[in-house]
């Protein structure tokens, strides 16, 4: 029997369980990892120490700043043009394999399964894999963004359509319009907002990874950050840190108001 | 003349949605369909242009069988048949008039469809349609900054540009207030009569249906229960329709 | 039988405008959209006119790449480590992921009630919005490499590392969440006197749970993805480094096949978990 006191009471235990059962996951973790956590907790003012002492800028360190931001530079046109293909493939692809704008069952499955296929390959494993046929290169950079973008962005996409535009296609498909004119004229003007926020996020997202793929295929900013904190040169690092918290913000400031505008 | 006969629909094996519906409607008439929810008026509705394709009957629009048509015939019957949508199913982001003009496609090139190139015709009608139901300052306006009400109505002008016979309203005032649900029904009423078209619609409120309709059709269980006057139906016939022991002794 | 019934209605055009008819006003989120499509259309082309390759010859490069493919999706073996020590790694990371999402969401949560606009003053709000907008900026292996200077490369940096980008992004996700609430759930508890921390957990967490649930899950997803690329690029250990020896050291791309097959099967089951559990809290 199911009545107020005790439904208040298995709440109860419910969120007591609840509470154990994160710190069980946190201290078997760490005795798993052999985290220290006191330690880690002191680590992090450390950490900030060193940071404001040795990652300080200074005057020396500006000589780097035209080499830095040229890289950086490069690092964002390479995560927008890496983006904007991505986003070009996903979109047919997404039309295809969407619920309610693909093809039959077979073909929405097949999409779903590519997709899901390149979403889940590690970025790491398409960057080595891609350097070790396309060697050190930035077009090995934007493949392995590429290929990683793709993934998400054909199952964003469908997401989108299945959400967005499935009304306004029905209304459509039932004036007799033909299937292209219902996609032109009803699935894309609807759904070209969340299209664009999505673009936009995955530039972002895109420059962060640029630096990781950058550490490993050894392009870009993050190649550039690297050579510095490897040669202990921690001032010019710390500028190259500062450059991409600048770029990173910069550009989700101006991603945000470019949302406010088209939505 | 549109004419309905032996339709029969099932989603799921042995759990018929809708059984043996027969009706015919002469142009000029306006139809109500009303009836419990889930009792299968959507499902009669989509049926007759076929968004959902039903399982065996005839649905005869001027003696030519809909439900046998090739993919081309189906896309031409469709353009004869318009459809109202309880929640609009506008294209926000475009404009009124853009919106409007979407009824022209089914009879446009793929290609002039694609790009939306309208003749100056089409778009002088589609401002003609929109005075009609008083929306002509609107035209430039984005359908998001719409109200409930006047959406609806872009949503009926679209649907008179492609010249139909039949209009088909799929609960057109279920989102609306009462305010603007009466003028939505009186301007399908009045649609109606002056181009001479059949007009369907599914309602929920039996009131309405009176005073609007000039038949209403009662469904439960995928099944006919009456197809009457608007004038002459007794409360003795619609309490069948809602009437819970009729529920259970059917069930 | 079917033709257009032009003639059947009344209203004709009476006379043809002069002007031609517009469809639609100029407007700034127009502008913009195209805009926007015009100008990242531009820096692609750009960039891909100047990208350098490295005189690599595509079609070679491409035949090597299909080659490798070949040897990692239809030729895995464990390789020279052997399988339990890449399901050992495998488990690390996993482990290291689950941890560092169960930190950020604790912190996150506390954080995020303390950042959200409709709970606390203004000034505390956006000044934790704005130092989560910094951490955030800074890539997770950045973050991993500069607590590796103080704790040493290895787990303990990589948790802490983890750690900050997790916190920052959960703050951000979850006080949006709690931003969405409607205000009078928050004030009809108000009104009963009830203590901060008391609405909190009684009005707003309750409220907020699928959401909760939702961004925690995406967070381990992204945490999980986050270990494999840190224990690579930074040598922190698990999954990542393994996959990093056999691609960049050993050149064993078999290995390199059963890697990635494994971590596919991790983010397969996580991604199954998370729709479960988003479905069950949305039917409640």
């Amino acid at each position: 029997m199911q009545t107020p006191v005790n439904y208040l009471a298995r709440k109860h235990w419910k969120q007591t369980g609840i509470i154990a059962l994160i710190g069980g996951i946190y201290l078997l973790s760490s005795y798993v990892l052999k985290f220290d956590g006191l330690g880690g907790v002191i680590a992090i003012p450390k950490a900030f120490a060193w940071l404001g002492i040795n990652f300080r800028p200074t005057a020396n360190s500006t000589q780097y700043l035209p080499s830095i931001w040229q890289k950086l530079l490069g690092t964002v046109m390479l995560a927008i043009a890496s983006t904007v293909v991505a986003s070009i493939i996903a979109i047919f692809v997404a039309i295809l394999g969407s619920k309610v704008t693909g093809g039959n069952s077979i073909i929405q499955t097949i999409v779903r399964g590519i997709a899901s296929f390149f979403r889940n390959i590690p970025l790491v494993a398409w960057a080595m894999i891609l350097l070790f046929s396309f060697k050190q290169s930035d077009f090995t950079g934007f493949l392995a963004l590429l290929l990683m973008s793709v993934g998400y962005l054909i199952r964003a996409f469908m997401e989108i359509i299945e959400d967005e535009a499935s009304e306004t296609m029905l209304a459509l498909k039932a004036t007799g319009a033909s299937y292209f004119q219902v996609i032109f004229q009803a699935v894309i003007p609807q759904i070209m907002p969340s299209l664009i926020s999505w673009i936009l996020y995955m530039i972002e997202n895109n420059v962060r990874d640029a630096t990781l793929v950058g550490i490993l295929t050894g392009t870009g900013i993050g190649f550039v950050f690297d050579i510095y904190y490897k040669s202990f040169r921690f001032d010019a690092a710390g500028m190259t840190v500062l450059s991409i918290i600048i770029v990173v913000i910069v550009l989700e400031l101006l991603s945000n108001q470019i949302r406010k505008v088209i939505l | 003349m549109l004419e309905v006969k032996h339709l029969e629909k099932s989603y799921q094996k042995d759990k018929p949605a809708l059984t043996d519906i027969n009706f015919s409607v002469e142009p000029g008439t306006f139809v109500a369909i009303i009836g419990p929810s889930g009792a299968g008026k959507t499902t009669i509705l989509r049926s007759l242009n076929q968004l959902i394709k039903d399982d065996g009957g005839q649905i005869l629009l001027d003696g030519g069988d809909i439900r046998t048509a090739n993919k081309t015939q189906l896309r031409h019957y469709r353009r004869q048949i318009g459809m109202v949508f309880q929640n609009y199913n506008l294209v926000e982001r475009l404009t009124v008039i853009e919106n409007v003009l979407h009824g022209r496609l089914g009879y446009k090139s793929t290609l002039a469809g694609v790009f939306g190139r309208y003749t100056e015709e089409e778009k002088q009608e589609a401002l003609t349609l929109l005075k009609k139901v008083g929306l002509e300052e609107f035209a430039l306006q984005r359908c998001s900054d719409l109200s409930g009400g006047q959406k609806q109505r872009v949503g009926i002008a679209r649907s008179l540009i492609q010249h139909p016979k039949i209009i088909l309203c799929d609960e057109p005032i279920a989102s609306l207030d009462p305010a603007s649900s009466q003028t939505v029904m009186q301007l399908l009423k009045d649609l109606t009569t002056e181009f001479n078209i059949i007009c369907i619609a599914n309602l929920h409120q039996i009131g309405l249906a009176k005073d609007y309709a000039d038949r209403i059709i009662g469904i439960r269980h995928g099944k006919m229960v009456f197809d009457e006057d608007a004038d002459t139906l007794s409360e003795e016939i619609l309490e069948t329709l809602y009437d819970q022991n009729a529920t259970e002794e059917l069930g | 039988m079917i033709s257009n019934s032009d003639e059947r209605l009344v209203i004709k055009p009476k006379s043809p405008q002069p002007n031609k008819i517009k469809l639609h006003e100029a407007s700034l989120s127009r502008y913009m959209i195209i805009g926007v499509l015009v100008s990242l259309l531009l820096i692609t082309g750009y960039t891909l006119m100047h990208l350098d390759a490295a005189g690599v010859r595509i079609n070679d490069a491409v035949r090597g790449l299909m080659m490798t493919l070949n040897q990692m999706f239809l030729q895995p073996s464990a390789g020279s480590d052997g399988m339990v020590l890449l399901l050992q790694a495998l488990g690390i990371s996993l482990l290291l992921s689950i941890m560092t999402t169960v930190i950020g969401a604790v912190i996150g949560f506390i954080l995020a009630v303390l950042a959200s606009k409709n709970l606390t003053n203004a000034y505390l709000g956006s000044g934790i919005r704005t130092a989560m907008a910094v951490v955030r900026a800074i890539p997770t292996i950045i973050w991993v490499l500069i607590f590796s200077i103080v704790c040493g490369l290895g787990t303990n940096a990589a948790i802490l590392g983890l750690s900050f980008h997790s916190v920052a992004y959960l703050t951000k996700a979850y006080s949006e969440s709690i931003e969405e609430i409607d205000q009078s759930t928050i004030e009809a508890l108000k009104v009963t006197g009830s203590k901060f921390w008391v609405i909190v957990f009684q009005a707003i967490w309750p409220t907020i749970i699928a959401s909760l649930v939702s961004w925690t899950f995406i967070r381990l997803e992204i945490n999980f993805a986050n270990a494999v690329a840190v224990g690579a690029a930074a040598g922190a250990g698990g999954i990542g480094y393994q996959l990093f020896v056999a691609s960049g050291m050993s050149f064993d791309f078999h290995e390199v096949g059963m890697i990635v097959y494994l971590i596919i099967a991790v983010t397969l089951l996580l991604e199954f978990i998370a729709v479960k559990l988003r479905k069950a809290y949305i039917v409640k």
